[in-house]
């Protein structure tokens, strides 16, 4: 997170953004509550607010972003006050407050991938998309971001695709190519992520 | 001769099964013999090895085990730090991806040594990839009855979980991580009490590093003289080095500490040299947050206490190469970049000294700089050192200090000439992006 007003062209600062409305009541799937009262068993009955995260997380996943009413749904489920969880979602970088793009193209920016062109790559990217870090496009196919290392420098420039996709080596000439193969094929476009030994 | 033994068996199919594991790495012998043992003597060897916390201070891994509360009736903790975040470094993402059964066997010695029964893998949640590998061997440890109750018919229960963390390079630090864990931000803790008397949810906790982890079992098994003798004197065993940047192969490679940093950037079983036959020119030796290495010092060993006598620190191992393109102003900007925007902002002369930092470094990458600039960055930075309750604070400073420790001359050029001196091809090419960078 950040407490300094953006500049112009930096990282996307998700947690500047004004909290969003309320929206639609909101409950987990059955299945998804199943996987919370599952995962809550994790921690000691008296701390069930260790799995907050879980929570958060399984919301994104149902409806792709946290809203007002899905932290006052979580505040329920952890037994703790809607506030608690604000401060939770608003300190987290991988948490949205608002509506995000299909594909979310985080672009590592730090020393090693910037070494190897990430820059250019997300210079390319934004030309492409004509989009720029921290906007989706029109149609809601893309939100293009720029994030912080990723933890897989000897493989840069590296991309992650919403929270589990990857892209390797991303050269900053392929980026326009890989936007299409990406509109066209979704994930089987992408490397994945370190020594997929297996699928090789 | 070193024989890898963490991840000689990585780039093999399956080798993250529990029959791989079994059959080619003698899976879990490390943790039945364990429990022949009593703690205290395994607490014995681990202190008798050596062995250092891998995740950065290179603090003793026994003795941080032997400072556990031993009398209290409240539950005791391993927190197992897989918040691999340090730029440079991407070590722990190889071990859990690839040989996640070692991790589980080092989390179950763990607990059965400090007297505890639950160990939280702390994952950072960018690695959603590895959690699933990780799971899944979880799951088959479980199901053969090396984690669970009363293993092995011994008496002794351990759990395993996997904490996914949601984007925070500040969970890393030891007390912020059980903050995370608790369900909170992820803000560091005043200490004392260290988590070893007060951790999570105020029990007993020790906070090690996967590659920490990863170790125990080969001591038990090998003997702690084995580890010892691979390396210099108080830095044995393997150890895992991470090198990207600007060198032809990047990668993990696995070496003792005797290891020169020289043979790691330009060894043939190693990076291979630089990248499209460019100059070397500066090498950041243990992830972003440490000081700047030159060609001189290549040949220093690789080990914790040999680097540091060289000025800079291990730290976790993550080796940055740079070559003659590389402006150190803007490299300075772009760790600033980082630090500014990680920073948990908890202590003012942080949350405040990185942007303040990172404003300065872009006015003069800009081109606007003055020349008192210098000394502000010079004061701005030395007040952020120390003054902070985690290493966070140093660390944001370090890019700082070190560059202009080394390459004072590059940041007067940037203001004597009103431009950057050293725009290389594979940075933005926009001004306006070149400029937020």
């Amino acid at each position: 997170m950040s407490f300094h007003p953006r500049i112009e062209y930096a990282t996307f600062h998700r947690s500047e953004r004004k909290l969003a409305e309320l929206g639609e009541e909101f409950s987990y799937t059955p299945e998804r509550q199943a996987k919370f009262d599952e995962l809550v068993t994790h921690y000691p009955p008296e701390q069930r607010k260790s799995a907050i995260l879980y929570a958060l997380f399984l919301v994104q996943q149902q409806q792709g972003y946290v809203s007002g009413a899905s932290m006052r749904f979580v505040a329920q489920q952890i037994r703790c006050t809607p506030a608690e969880v604000e401060d939770v979602v608003s300190y987290y970088t991988m948490f949205y407050t608002k509506p995000v793009g299909k594909y979310v193209l985080n672009v590592c920016r730090t020393l090693s991938c910037a070494l190897l062109g990430a820059e250019r790559v997300t210079e390319e990217l934004s030309a492409k998309l004509g989009i720029r870090p921290g906007e989706t496009t029109p149609d809601g196919m893309f939100t293009l971001t720029e994030v912080e290392c990723l933890g897989a420098c000897d493989r840069a420039p590296v991309l992650m695709i919403n929270d589990d996709g990857w892209h390797e080596r991303l050269a900053p000439e392929q980026a326009g190519k890989f936007v299409d193969d990406l509109r066209s094929q979704g994930y089987a476009a992408l490397t994945g992520c370190h020594l997929d030994v297996e699928k090789k | 001769m070193f024989e890898p033994v963490l991840t000689n068996h990585v780039r093999e199919p399956n080798a993250f099964t529990l029959d791989f594991y079994l059959k080619n790495a003698r899976g879990y012998e490390g943790l039945r013999k364990a429990l022949t043992l009593k703690p205290n003597d395994i607490i014995e060897q681990v202190k008798a090895s050596g062995l250092r916390g891998r995740g950065g201070a290179g603090f003793p891994t026994g003795l941080k085990w032997q400072f556990v509360l031993k009398d209290t009736p409240k539950p005791k903790y391993i927190a197992c730090n897989a918040d691999e975040s340090e730029p440079g470094t991407f070590k722990d993402h190889v071990l859990m991806e690839r040989n996640p059964h070692l991790l589980i066997e080092g989390c179950a010695i763990g607990c059965y040594a400090i007297g505890a029964k639950v160990a939280y893998i702390y994952i950072r949640g960018e690695f959603l990839h590895v959690q699933q590998t990780l799971e899944r061997a979880v799951a088959e440890a479980y199901r053969a009855g090396h984690l669970g109750k009363n293993i092995y018919g011994t008496g002794f229960d351990c759990d395993v979980f996997i904490h996914r963390g949601a984007g925070a390079y500040e969970a890393g630090e030891e007390t912020a991580l059980i903050e995370s864990l608790e369900g909170k931000r992820a803000q560091p803790r005043l200490k004392p009490p260290f988590p070893a008397v007060e951790g999570l949810y105020q029990c007993p906790t020790a906070v090690n590093n996967v590659e920490t982890l990863c170790n125990v079992p080969l001591i038990v098994l090998n003997g702690p003289e084995w580890f010892a003798q691979q390396g210099p004197e108080k830095n044995g065993g393997p150890k895992l080095f991470c090198v990207s940047g600007h060198v032809k192969r990047p990668g993990v490679y696995e070496a003792s500490m005797n290891t020169t940093l020289r043979e790691l950037v330009f060894g043939d079983q190693y990076s291979q040299g630089m990248k499209d036959g460019r100059k070397f020119k500066a090498i950041i030796p243990g992830g972003s947050s440490v000081p700047i290495l030159l060609e001189k010092d290549l040949d220093t060993p690789a080990s914790f206490d040999h680097i540091q006598k060289a000025g800079s620190l291990l730290g976790s191992a993550g080796l940055i190469i740079m070559d003659d393109t590389v402006c150190m102003v803007w490299l300075a900007m772009n760790l600033l970049h980082f630090y500014r925007h990680e920073s948990c902002g908890k202590c003012t002369p942080c949350r405040e000294g990185a942007d303040w930092l990172y404003k300065l470094l872009m006015r003069v990458e800009r081109g606007e700089g003055r020349l008192k600039d210098i000394d502000l960055l010079f004061g701005v930075a030395s007040n952020i050192v120390g003054k902070t309750l985690c290493a966070f604070g140093d660390a944001a400073a370090t890019p700082v200090l070190t560059t202009l420790n080394h390459f004072r001359d590059e940041f007067e050029a940037h203001i004597r000439e009103g431009r950057c001196t050293l725009p290389a091809p594979w940075r933005a090419q926009q001004s306006v992006m070149a400029g937020a960078h």
